[in-house]
């Protein structure tokens, strides 16, 4: 992050800090019709403001419907959902979208203008905002995913993890307090991956917005403050993403793939080499140095 | 399929990209109408001489301009057909039954032919000079006393600018399901027609299962980012006349002032 993109984060006033619960769910219950199971079962989740939390959960283990929930694009059928404080009800839904931005998988099904700074636009003109506040806006958004140098090219031109930054631009333009990230990554390749886990790393840390990542990859979860396993709606494992990764056995139950370097470190110490756990290579490899000298 | 170029915007920065495209959308429009008023060769070339700046003034590539006409060979082609045989003329080369070659017949095929491929290459300057989003606005805001009758002026636009730029999406989902269908043994090459016909339906009934699906998801991530039908919304991009439009307007004047001149001056039909 350079200085000056500082500066634009600045200004405008992003920063949180307050230990105000960013989203908290209460007791909630959410199925898609009568007769199928419950996509979300009875529960209590709370994300505090400025927290890193990556879910992580196999295919229709509820997850997604979980970042659906927390924009109202779902009505739970049981329970309270508050944002920020508020409680999610029909009347304040344009609110709690202005707070709340997701990010979905397909960055081709997201995209509403075929340039740029028009897509990035769209939120920004749909509050309503002067021409100015919405030119800086642009500015600031795609500032803060790396991507200013693009902000006249076509969309459709753009590889994946650029069409997806210019998504995040596109929510970040609405000035949200927390981004949720619907499994964004599942549709890149490992590089844009990487950007993508990197640009919503740094938000978090620099500008401390809230970050709910849901990803079935376990290596994304790395840099969250913290991990939440998901399986048939309900949490079933959580806690420091080195922690949860311990716990493989557990894990294979709810059908994830442990990390590589996870797996590596396991492997190790169970042929004799007392290596200490790690999801980080560099440290590994340091690690594996000591042990061998 | 991967050929449509028709509707499709050309990225460039010249004097007619900068044009606002409300005055754009009334000058095509004037241009449709002038095309019709003229009534011989006079005044086609008028609008070919105006039609050839505009172009060179684009800075769109020549070869690029030209092949938004291949779309349209087909008809160029049949309608010049039923007007060479079909046209009563006096100099009559060959005649039987209804059929009749005249040269007249002839000459007023080459005059339709003419008319429609300036008409095509005009149309098609509009769209790759103009963005979709600038074009839905220039429509928006040239339809706004619509509003009055409470015509949903700028849904309709939003879903004119959303369905422009779904257009290469949805190519590249074909072009899939194509290939996904030829893995399968689907057969797309048979000459038979009825055949021809029939093998279009293992890509189309997927096409649209995927176009739902996307719609579906594009409503999502619209209404996730505070998009609600019916409350005010601002505009990032404001129209503004310049000199350029003023120019344009002049142009336009002129070239109406030709075609009307050359038809009351130079009348003679063709």
């Amino acid at each position: 992050m350079t200085a000056q993109s500082g500066a634009a984060f600045g200004r405008f006033g992003l920063r949180g800090g307050s230990n105000m619960k960013a989203i908290e769910f209460c007791g909630v219950s959410f199925r898609y019709d009568e007769e199928s199971p419950f996509a979300i079962h009875k529960l209590d989740f709370s994300v505090e403001e400025g927290e890193f939390v990556a879910v992580l959960g196999h295919n229709g283990s509820g997850k997604s419907t979980l970042a659906r929930l927390s924009n109202g694009l779902l009505e739970a059928d049981e329970g309270e959902i508050r944002v920020f404080g508020t409680q999610i009800a029909r009347k304040n839904l344009y609110d709690v979208r202005k707070n709340v931005g997701v990010v979905f998988q397909n960055p081709d099904n997201q995209t509403v203008a075929t340039i740029v700074e028009d897509d990035v636009a769209f939120g920004a003109e749909n509050l309503g905002l002067a021409r100015e506040e919405i030119g800086e806006r642009i500015r600031f958004a795609l500032q803060a995913v790396g991507m200013q140098q693009y902000r006249t090219a076509a969309v459709a031109r753009l590889s994946g993890g650029q069409k997806q930054r210019v998504a995040i631009a596109g929510v970040l333009a609405l000035k949200p307090r927390a981004v949720i990230l619907d499994e964004a990554t599942a549709m890149l390749d490992p590089r844009g991956r990487r950007e993508i886990v990197e640009v919503v790393s740094r938000l978090n840390r620099e500008e401390k917005i809230t970050v709910i990542m849901i990803t079935h990859f376990m290596e994304e979860a790395l840099l969250a403050d913290r991990a939440v396993v998901m399986n048939r709606g309900e949490i079933v494992m959580q806690g420091a993403p080195a922690d949860i990764f311990e716990r493989q056995e557990e894990l294979i139950t709810y059908n994830l793939a442990m990390p590589r370097i996870g797996y590596i470190c396991n492997r190790l110490r169970a042929g004799g080499l007392p290596v200490a756990n790690t999801l980080d290579s560099e440290t590994l490899a340091e690690e594996i140095a000591r042990c061998v000298s | 399929m991967k050929d449509v170029s028709f509707g499709q915007y050309y990225p460039a920065d010249s004097f007619l990209h900068r044009l606002d495209p409300r005055v754009k959308l009334l000058f095509l429009i004037a241009f449709i109408v002038v095309i019709f008023v003229a009534t011989n060769f006079y005044g086609l070339a008028v609008c070919a001489a105006v039609l050839i700046a505009i172009i060179l003034f684009s800075r769109v590539p020549v070869g690029k301009v030209l092949r938004s006409v291949r779309g349209i060979v087909f008809l160029l082609l049949f309608t010049a057909a039923l007007n060479v045989l079909f046209h009563k003329g006096d100099t009559v080369y060959y005649q039987k039954g209804i059929i009749c070659i005249s040269l007249e017949g002839i000459i007023f095929s080459v005059f339709l032919a003419l008319r429609l491929v300036l008409l095509v290459l005009c149309s098609s300057m509009l769209t790759y000079t103009t963005t979709p989003v600038a074009l839905t606005d220039g429509v928006e805001s040239l339809l706004t006393p619509l509003k009055w009758i409470f015509v949903p002026v700028h849904a309709l636009a939003l879903i004119m600018s959303i369905a422009l730029r779904f257009i290469p999406t949805l190519t590249e989902e074909t072009e899939r399901i194509k290939n996904a269908q030829l893995a399968r043994g689907a057969n797309f090459e048979s000459r038979n027609l009825i055949k021809k016909i029939g093998a279009v339906i293992p890509i189309l009934v997927p096409l649209l299962l995927s176009a739902l699906r996307k719609a579906d998801e594009l409503g999502d991530a619209m209404e996730a980012r505070c998009y609600t039908s019916g409350v005010k919304r601002t505009k990032y991009k404001k129209l503004t006349l310049t000199w350029r439009d003023l120019v344009a307007v002049l142009v336009c004047a002129a070239l109406i002032a030709g075609v009307v001149l050359t038809r009351v001056f130079l009348g003679a039909p063709y």
